[in-house]
């Protein structure tokens, strides 16, 4: 079945703009600029697409929050309206967004049209990470182009809308990955977090109604437009329709991004697409999402689907994709101890709990992992966790780190156990193994 | 020593001043030219972007240092960042830090006695299906073998 995202993925020069018009692309803004806006909302809804940033939320949803007044065309003291395309892509695991920008950057650019145009908005920053380098000179390219053709600027394609879209590089910062944080970091400042509410979409960049979609998001509004809710609806599941971009890593044979339709088996990911757990191994456990959530057994694997609900339903999360597999020889401990290095240096710092509680983590389990854990160690870990979690901090940061913790200690209790009872890592190997 | 914008990077200043309602929200774009400029963010710059944009040295000093890539002293050439966070340790990065430490005989945050390397290790640089990776400068470097690090590394002077 042909895909969504990836179809023309393979097409030589996809990245130039006369390739994708051949291909399809823009071809959807002359059909939203004849309909009003809140059609254009209401499609999106209708396809049930929901946010793939990680969270999931209800994108056609989230954009009626902008407040009425600023929909309505006309009154002057109106405030005016962002759109920011999240491409600041860094949970461990994940690198899809990066492969939209590579191969079809003009399918994001054509998606940020639509939802620009669907809540109001006329200038739209794009924020992407600092690393991306190469793939900031894909994008200023595309924006060159596509202005170029008259799709965006002033009047574009004689509708009466206007929109500019700019990049905004971030330099090093997993945090500003979240919404608000990402917002103090676009307005110039240290990437801080701030307290919801105000959501973005009432008060967010610079005070205004703001609206921060995920990059894969965006990219799949052109085909909701182009071919209706309906079409859109016939991939995937009920509560999860349409594909999802899976950045496979790990101990496995092929890793790469693959777009998948939701509700595709885990185990026919990892065998039909993966090619399988490398060195003919057996597989240890998966963690679907990215190092945010509990990892799951291979028991827990094999009966579990790609989708947002059957992840949920299995303790962890579809995430953002980032889909990592660990073969038998992994050592669970010291896979833990660099998730935990991560989020202690991660840890944005304004919130005791979170800047504390990670920092504690990381060394109590690189204690454990060096043979020097004591036995009351487990509990100490579970209770830090438990002290972090569930709206102790102003962002959700700390039950990102907390919530791996607690997963690997409740699958994988036993490895952290024997760390602590033998005062060594029984593991002779590095991660990557023999 | 003072620091002054050549002149395209001022007239890329002046650019991206018009991006945004405000100006404060151009001080990272401009802290990315100074690194540009002169590959560090000097307290000199720091004075000169606390003029141009009507903010206090303090101000973006306490904001530079909130991001990792704002080089806030001078460092070798290249910069050799090499991802090691968990996916990337899954397929070997832990082996080719230690590569990297035994051919440029430093450790991880020094640069080598003739200011051509400087060593890093970072976090998820996004690359983790094409893992062990680095990324010198502006480049990633994917799939790393010792024979491939041996290649990339003779090219830079």
């Amino acid at each position: 079945m042909e895909m969504i995202l990836s179809k023309n993925w393979n097409v030589p020069d996809q990245k130039k703009i006369d390739v994708a018009i051949k291909n399809g692309a823009y071809a959807s803004l002359k059909k939203i600029f004849k309909m009003k806006r809140e059609e254009v909302i209401e499609e999106v809804k209708n396809s049930g697409l929901r946010g793939r940033g990680g969270a999931g939320f209800a994108t056609g949803l989230k954009w009626t929050f902008i407040p009425k007044e600023n929909l309505s065309s006309g009154r002057q003291d109106k405030k005016p309206v962002y759109l920011i395309n999240n491409l600041d892509e860094s949970e461990p695991g994940t690198f899809k967004d990066r492969a939209i920008v590579e191969k079809d950057p003009h399918m994001m650019i054509e998606g940020m049209i639509i939802a620009a145009y669907a809540i109001g908005s006329h200038t739209a920053y794009i924020y992407i990470r600092g690393e991306y380098y190469k793939q900031w000179e894909i994008i200023e390219e595309a924006l060159q182009e596509a202005r170029k053709k008259g799709f965006l600027g002033k009047n574009i394609l004689g509708s009466g809308f206007d929109l500019d879209i700019y990049q905004h590089r971030g330099a090093g910062a997993y945090i500003c990955g979240e919404e608000t944080a990402l917002l103090s970091s676009l307005e110039g400042g240290r990437g801080y977090p701030r307290i919801k509410p105000p959501f973005p979409a009432i008060a967010g960049a610079w005070g205004c109604p703001t609206i921060v979609n995920n990059t894969e998001t965006l990219a799949n509004l052109p085909f909701i437009l182009n071919e209706g809710a309906a079409a859109y609806k016939k991939f995937g599941t009920e509560k999860s329709p349409g594909t999802k971009l899976m950045s496979a890593s790990g101990h496995i044979n092929k890793p790469g991004v693959y777009e998948v339709e939701m509700g595709l088996p885990i185990r026919t990911f990892i065998e039909e697409h993966l090619g399988g757990v490398w060195k003919n191994h057996k597989l240890k456990a998966v963690v679907p999402g990215g190092s945010s959530f509990a990892p799951l057994t291979a028991e827990e694997a094999w009966a579990t689907n790609l989708d947002f609900e059957s992840c949920a339903a299995a303790g962890t999360s579809l995430g953002s994709g980032g889909f990592y597999v660990m073969d038998e020889t992994t050592c669970m401990v010291r896979l833990l101890c660099f998730t935990s290095k991560f989020y202690a240096h991660e840890s944005c710092g304004q919130c005791t709990p979170c800047r504390e509680g990670t920092g504690w983590v990381d060394q109590v389990i690189k204690r454990i992992e060096k043979g020097h854990g004591r036995e009351r160690d487990l509990q100490l870990l579970q209770d830090v966790c438990k002290n972090m979690m569930n709206g102790r901090t102003i962002c959700v940061f700390a039950d990102a780190a907390a919530m791996p913790v607690l997963g690997f200690l409740k699958k994988f209790g036993k490895e952290f156990e024997e760390h602590v009872k033998l005062g060594r890592c029984p593991h002779t190997v590095s991660l990557r193994g023999a | 020593m003072s620091f002054e914008f050549t002149k395209e990077n001022l007239e890329k200043f002046e650019e991206t001043l018009k991006r945004y309602p405000q100006k404060r929200a151009a001080l990272l774009p401009a802290l990315w030219l100074v690194q540009e400029q002169q590959g560090w963010i000097s307290p000199e710059s720091m004075e000169t972007l606390a003029k141009l944009l009507g903010l206090t040295p303090a101000y973006i000093y306490e904001t530079a240092t909130f991001y990792t890539m704002y080089n806030m002293k001078p460092i070798g050439r290249h910069h050799i960042q090499v991802c090691n966070s968990v996916c990337c340790c899954l397929r070997g990065s832990e082996e080719t830090v230690g590569y990297l430490k035994k051919k440029l005989e430093i450790e991880v945050g020094e640069s080598t006695q003739d200011g051509r390397f400087h060593l890093s290790t970072v976090e998820c640089l996004g690359s983790c299906g094409t893992a062990p990776m680095m990324q010198i400068d502006n480049d990633y470097h994917e799939d790393l073998t010792e024979e491939k690090i041996d290649q990339i590394l003779e090219k830079l002077k």
